[in-house]
């Protein structure tokens, strides 16, 4: 089999790459001949460990530390990415936190976090990539929104709230920047095993099995291989969409 | 030496495909020499290089014409 490289030489930025579905973006394309730096917030080894990896296969990768919804930390990590890397072809805005609880219960600061994070920190992070990508005359931007911001989910109105600001702000990025060869689309992930989804119980987790028509959880690289896709030239026609990876639970 | 006018007018024909003469310094990008709001931005992002400074958002909104643009970089060069 000839090895794909479609991202040959390409400098991509993932957000949240030390795990789950970021760390499998991160691996993939570097895989395929990217160069990534893999942000991360809290999990300083679990990140150097994606470097490791992507390094030993021969790969270009560096991780930073940086909170995604604070300006500041986002201009030193897209400095950083351009004075090592020399341009920023790729944006991945896959960062992201729960804070659950039913709407009745939801503190401020629960709400405040997870639009903080999940929200202003695609818009910071795309801010700050745009200027590069103007310059560049091309780029490529997939945010990881999610399929409940499409459908709404009980007891995730701040989290629902986010990604569907994310697919808006997509939409919106999309038709702003689309003169200046910019693509921008939206991957909405249904059920992934992950460390998020792990933690629910096996009663909630048959249920949802009976609500995805393909009859699985998704994995991380099912997602992963979508956002590639997207990145890649094969998706050259395609902006301002929102795919759903989700095995056909919300179409 | 080039002067600003000059450089400014320079950037401006390059990047907006224009005509050296419509450059006056009472010209409006947007009015009178046919730029989007993205082209203004683009604009402003290549007099930064030319003139190795930065401009800030806020400033960067005042500036609307070749006028704007020559007396806020001679203001800041000098």
């Amino acid at each position: 089999m000839v090895k794909m490289s479609r991202f040959e030489g390409k400098a991509a930025i993932v957000t949240g790459a030390s795990r789950g579905i970021g760390r499998e973006i991160a691996l993939n394309l570097a895989n395929e001949g990217a160069k990534v730096v893999v942000n991360y917030s809290g999990s300083k080894d679990k990140a150097d460990e994606v470097v490791e990896l992507i390094k030993n296969a021969g790969g270009e990768a560096f991780a930073i530390q940086a909170d995604v919804s604070n300006a500041d930390s986002v201009k030193n990590m897209i400095d950083e990415t351009i004075a090592t890397f020399g341009s920023i072809d790729i944006l991945v805005n896959n960062a992201g936190i729960t804070r659950d609880n039913l709407l009745m219960r939801m503190k401020e600061d629960e709400w405040d976090d997870v639009i903080d994070i999940n929200l202003k920190g695609v818009f910071l992070c795309t801010k700050g990539v745009t200027r590069q990508m103007m310059r560049q005359r091309a780029g490529k931007i997939v945010n990881v929104a999610s399929i409940v911001g499409v459908s709404g989910n009980p007891g995730q109105a701040n989290y629902v709230a986010a990604k569907a600001g994310v697919i808006g702000l997509t939409k919106t990025t999309a038709k702003e920047l689309a003169t200046r060869n910019i693509n921008v689309n939206a991957v909405a992930p249904g059920f992934i095993t992950t460390d998020m989804t792990e933690t629910l119980s096996e009663d909630v987790q048959k249920q949802m099995l009976a609500n995805i028509p393909l009859g699985k959880l998704g994995s991380p690289e099912n997602v992963a291989k979508t956002v590639l896709f997207l990145l890649s030239d094969d998706a050259a026609y395609i902006t301002g969409q929102t795919i759903h990876v989700d095995g056909g639970m919300v179409m | 030496m080039a002067t600003v006018v000059e450089r400014v007018t320079k950037v401006i024909v390059d990047r907006l495909g224009v005509d050296e003469s419509e450059v006056k310094i009472e010209a409006s990008f947007r009015d009178d020499l046919g730029a989007d709001s993205l082209d203004v931005v683009e604009l402003v992002m290549e007099l930064e290089d030319e003139f190795d400074m930065e401009i800030s958002d806020d400033d960067a909104e005042k500036i609307g014409t070749v006028g704007d643009a020559v007396s806020y970089i001679e203001a800041k060069v000098n």
